[in-house]
């Protein structure tokens, strides 16, 4: 099939065509955020405090690249595992994050967030860091540069490629992909 | 005596963690091509086409395979005839870690304190080094950097001896399935069989080192794994857990004896990208 091509912030009308088993390329701009980047988003959330990105559409992706080589746009970037990230989650979607791309299962409180907020969970190629660096054109640093490889970066990408796991309406790749192929 | 400098060590050690890092061995890289032609799935083959590409791409343009360019972990065999003059083993290791992880633009992924601070080391040190002593005059340096996402789905588990054949299968099997799409599929099992509840989980850790597509050489366990295999194969988690035929590309066993009393299991899991690396100096 076909990869989808959409561009990076969304609209809920293109998170609502979007189903489980998609694969899509992204083109526009996301940010990076990890354990320690949403620790520090949730507790200004608690403050009732701005957040230092707008994340109303917005992709936000679970990396932690290695440092760029001179002429580099980025280092190796692959996603990393997004389980860590389930207790900050829901929190991210009600403030308006639409996408999430990492690499791995997500709790159930995940998985109904994204339905209430209408939000896509997404997976990238665990571990193909050398590959997807080449899909990421410009990267810079926008908020907590203390937490060097964990800061949120701002990444412009080109057919930037990831597949849907789970979907607005409850469709889970992890669970229906494993049942297709067992014996 | 065979006097070795500890600097000799370290420039090894440099070299290596940028080597392993850039490069994946062609063990491990033809296990991800002959998957490629047994994979049913077409998404499956699609992450494996990825997989294979983005090995190609790490090799062509020097960047590390995956941005988790791990925990170093070393299995050093210290010939007794050996003598090491200028700094001890560890520091001449860790020296080499620090240089080779700055000069090959690696991540820097250690924290000192595991609970409070978690403040980066900023240098991928300390190293894990394990150390044998053997007979002989050569050096022989193993070492791989082990990604945290799959060495997180590892497990120690103290089975009794009456669990058997079944309840070592059951075990990895039910503990792989468990961790699924995690750690980076298709994976590498390392499992160890035998000896202490510390033991056990070293021996997992040194089947990764084993090159992927060597059996066992006992017999006996050379069938273990390849059973465990089919199991883990079968549950049809495939590439990346998007379904396939592929969620393991091999399975390790290594053992030691037991206490009567005992029979414990550990599972030590790799990602695709199970970079090892030996050198003998």
């Amino acid at each position: 099939m076909e990869p989808k091509r959409i561009q990076a912030p969304l609209t809920d009308e293109v998170v609502m065509s979007l189903k489980a088993g998609d694969n899509v390329l992204i083109s526009g701009v996301i940010y990076t955020a990890r354990d320690a980047a949403h620790k520090k988003l949730v507790e200004l959330m608690d403050k009732n405090e701005p957040l230092p990105i707008d994340l109303q559409g917005q992709f936000i992706y679970y990396v932690g690249p290695t440092p760029a080589k001179p002429g580099q746009a980025i280092g190796s970037a692959g996603p990393t595992t997004s389980g860590r990230m389930d207790v900050y989650t829901p929190r991210m979607l009600e403030k308006g994050m639409k996408a999430c791309i990492g690499k791995g299962l997500r709790s159930q409180a995940v998985k109904d967030a994204l339905q209430k907020y209408k939000g896509v969970y997404l997976a990238a190629v665990g571990g193909a860091g050398a590959l997807l660096s080449k899909r990421i054109k410009k990267s810079e640093v926008v908020a907590y540069p203390e937490l060097g490889a964990e800061a949120i970066h701002r990444l412009e990408v080109e057919d930037f490629p990831a597949t849907v796991i789970n979907d607005v309406y409850g469709n889970d790749l992890y669970a229906e992909g494993a049942k297709a192929y067992a014996r | 005596m065979r006097e070795l400098a500890a600097s000799t060590i370290s420039d090894h050690v440099a070299e290596m963690c940028q080597e392993a890092n850039i490069y994946l061995g062609e063990d491990v890289f033809k296990a991800l091509q002959d998957s490629l032609e047994t994979e049913e799935s077409p998404t499956g083959k699609e992450v494996l086409r990825q997989l294979i590409e983005n090995v190609e791409i790490a090799r062509n343009e020097q960047i590390p395979i995956c941005q988790d360019t791990g925990f170093a972990v070393f299995f050093v065999e210290w010939g007794q005839e050996v003598h090491l003059s200028g700094g001890t083993l560890d520091e001449a290791i860790n020296a080499g870690v620090r240089r080779g992880y700055e000069e090959g633009y690696l991540r820097k992924s250690i924290v000192d304190d595991p609970l409070y601070n978690r403040k980066n080391t900023g240098d991928n040190t300390p190293a894990v080094i394990y150390t044998d002593f053997v007979p002989g005059d050569k050096v022989k340096i193993s070492f791989a950097p082990k990604g945290g996402g799959s060495e997180n789905m590892s497990s120690v588990k103290m089975l009794k001896p009456s669990d058997g054949e079944a309840g070592v299968i059951d075990f990895v099997v039910n503990h792989v399935k468990a961790a699924g799409p995690n750690p980076c599929p298709p994976i590498v099992v390392g499992v160890g069989i035998g000896g202490t509840f510390d033991k056990v989980a070293v021996l997992a850790k040194k089947a990764l080192f084993r090159p992927v597509g060597r059996a066992h050489p006992d017999s006996a366990f050379a069938a273990l794994e390849k059973t465990i295999l089919d199991k883990i194969n079968d549950l049809g988690v495939g590439p990346q857990g998007f379904g396939g035929r592929t969620f393991a590309l091999a399975v390790h066993i290594e053992t030691f004896p037991s206490h009567i009393a005992s029979m414990p299991a550990a599972v030590n899991i790799n990602c695709h990208a199970c970079r090892h690396l030996e050198r003998v100096i």
